[in-house]
């Protein structure tokens, strides 16, 4: 069954205003800065927030449609949720807590209990039945909350931030077994994040919500080769400039002109550029390349044996070189340089 | 650095000095109005003659009686306080404010004015009591149902304004996981939100009750002090203490004993008291 929501809901001290639709057995991630809607929106799918436009429909079913005064409660929602802070009732001991679902949606209390056991037996929890959830280890926590979620059979599943709470030891673990549960799930599953890795090994689809819209959709490395916001292009770590373009020259705003492989179509486009396709000279380079311009650095900052210089002038970019080349150089802050990039590393699309 | 040597001394002589007075103070005022009282009481006790004046049965009647209004009176606090508390809390209506105010009221009011107004409100001339007694024959007035619906008057704000802080402050994130895995509402009630607020549940039903133990100026007004009817004991008290100074001294005792004997062990049981 498809889920498809289209519509709108007040967030924080703004406005969300989605449409998305997920697939039976599609993983969409839904990425995002902070504050962006992304928590909102899973509680508009669950029905822990109401729309106040739009629509929500699981398969035939509207589950919220303001304006024919349709809503189904969360209790009546066959959506199962993963908190980013798990939520586990502490006053019941693990196996209750995976079995309360099936509680509440009428099976016996015996009968329940086993199901939760076998549940734990696939989590690989089999000797925490009795304990107390606050004897649980994170990553053991996680399992608990997705057990707890999975057990009654949701038809969608929802995951918000599901490795957030753990640390990195943890997480890629984590992120293993939650791809091979994910897979067991037939029905439409969205997951919240903020880290690119989640979405690159547990997603299908990728959606980018900033400040309560859609800004980009589509396969992640799509996306980060070919990004449309600033958050998604710092994401990749990818250069990405609004320019002008005629035939194969792209004018971005800082007066200087770059030249693409490929005419993009004429008028507003996006430049993306690796750091790594960027290269620096302290002296303007023979042979003269098409891409050369002059400018100065502005900041430098080192990853490991990478280092990536911040270059200000008519084509700002971010160039991305070995720490080596910058003591070779004797770069610093304030630096003259020169900067070039291929005509074939250019990616220009429409805006 | 030598200011800050001579900041920092003072301060500290202060706060010392500022802790032992508050101690002066607060003891001070334990004594005058505890500890002394209630010495005076317990010295001043017919010890020889106890047996005797708590097997008077109009005594034991008192006792009773002040049981039973009590306890009645807890009951329809508990019962009438959730629900109000809970629409209080979490159901935001127009008048809202305006329904925390009056619900409060009989907190400020003198007790003997909350008598007044229920007297001219059910009793046999009150606003709505000639209609109940004319068309249902029932009349309110000086019955214990009268007693029971005096102490209720003062005691249900305090059971409300306890359950409906501990509601507000209660962390909704479980209820709402709940919710999303198909708990119904009145399951969310009893599994996770009643849990999660017993203490002040148990704090609220104690103030309630300890209220409507001692309530004495609606209940003489609006019900009056009839022996065996609404004679509780702290009007079983009042009376004795004009002709029958021990036994006023003894049924003081023992309303003192009751009320602390079960407050300590509501605080052992609800309250997990240091």
């Amino acid at each position: 069954m498809r889920l498809a929501l289209a519509g709108g809901a007040p967030m924080g001290d703004g406005h969300l205003q989605v449409d998305l639709m997920v697939e039976p057995g599609e993983t969409v991630a839904v990425l995002g800065p902070n504050g962006a809607g992304k928590t909102t929106l899973l509680r508009v799918l669950c029905g822990l927030s109401p729309l106040t436009e739009g629509r929500l429909c699981l398969g035939v079913e509207v589950l919220d449609e303001p304006a024919t005064a349709t809503f189904v409660p969360p209790e009546d929602r066959s959506i199962g949720v993963v908190f980013q802070d798990l939520r586990l009732f502490d006053a019941l001991d693990v196996a209750d807590n995976v079995a309360f679902g099936l509680r509440a949606g009428g099976t016996a209390r015996r009968a329940a209990r086993r199901e939760a056991l076998d549940w734990l037996a696939r989590m690989g929890l089999e000797g925490r039945a009795n304990d107390a959830v606050a004897a649980l280890s994170g990553g053991e926590a996680q399992r608990v909350a997705l057990a707890r979620s999975l057990a009654p059979a949701p038809m969608v599943l929802l995951l918000d931030e599901p490795l957030a709470a753990l640390d990195s030891y943890q997480r890629a673990a984590v992120r293993r077994e939650l791809r091979d549960h994910l897979a067991t799930h037939h029905g439409p599953c969205v997951m919240v994040t903020h880290d690119p890795l989640d979405a690159a090994v547990l997603a299908d689809r990728v959606v980018v919500i900033e400040n309560g819209e859609v800004s980009d959709r589509g396969v992640l490395s799509d996306l980060v080769a070919r990004p449309r916001t600033a958050w998604a292009a710092e994401l990749g770590g990818t250069n990405l400039l609004p320019a002008q373009a005629r035939g194969v020259a792209l004018a971005v705003p800082g007066g200087g002109i770059i030249r693409a492989a490929e005419a993009p179509g004429d008028g507003p486009v996006f430049v993306a550029i690796r750091p790594g396709a960027v290269a620096l000279y302290r002296h303007r380079p023979d042979g003269s390349p098409r891409n050369i311009w002059g400018g100065t650095v502005a900041a430098i900052e080192g990853y490991g044996e990478r280092v990536r210089v911040q270059v200000a002038g008519p084509v700002p970019l971010v160039a991305e070189v070995t720490a080596a080349a910058v003591a070779e150089m004797a770069l610093g802050v304030g630096a003259e340089v020169w900067v070039s990039v291929k005509a074939t590393e250019v990616a220009a699309y429409p805006a | 650095m030598a200011p800050h040597r001579t900041v920092g001394h003072p301060r500290r002589v202060r706060r010392g000095l500022s802790t032992g007075l508050l101690a002066a103070v607060g003891g001070a005022a334990l004594l005058v109005l505890v500890v002394i009282p209630v010495v005076a009481l317990v010295a001043r006790a017919p010890w020889s003659s106890a047996g005797e004046i708590l097997a008077q049965p109009a005594n034991r009647r008192a006792l009773r009686l002040s049981l039973v209004v009590s306890g009645w009176a807890l009951l329809l606090s508990v019962g009438f306080g959730f629900p109000i508390a809970w629409l209080l809390a979490r159901v935001a209506f127009p008048g809202r404010r305006v329904a925390r105010a009056l619900v409060t009221l009989p907190m400020v009011v003198p007790p003997v004015v909350g008598g007044v107004a229920l007297l001219l409100a059910f009793g046999p001339d009150g606003l709505v009591g000639q209609w109940l007694d004319r068309w249902f024959g029932i009349q309110l007035a000086f019955t214990t149902a009268a007693a029971v619906v005096a102490a209720t008057f003062v005691s249900l704000p305090f059971f409300v304004i306890t359950v409906e802080s501990a509601l507000r402050g209660a962390d909704r994130r479980y209820e709402d996981a709940a919710l999303t895995l198909g708990a119904s509402r009145g399951m969310v009630l009893t599994r996770l939100t009643l849990p999660s607020i017993r203490g002040a549940l148990g704090a609220g039903a104690a103030l309630s009750w300890a209220r409507a133990l001692g309530e004495f100026g609606a209940t003489i007004t609006f019900a009056g002090s009839f022996e065996g009817r609404t004679r509780t004991m702290p009007l079983a008290i009042n009376q004795a203490l004009k002709t029958d100074e021990p036994t006023a001294i003894l049924l003081s005792l023992v309303l003192l004993g009751v009320s602390v004997t079960v407050l300590a062990s509501l605080r052992d049981h609800w309250l997990g008291g240091t």
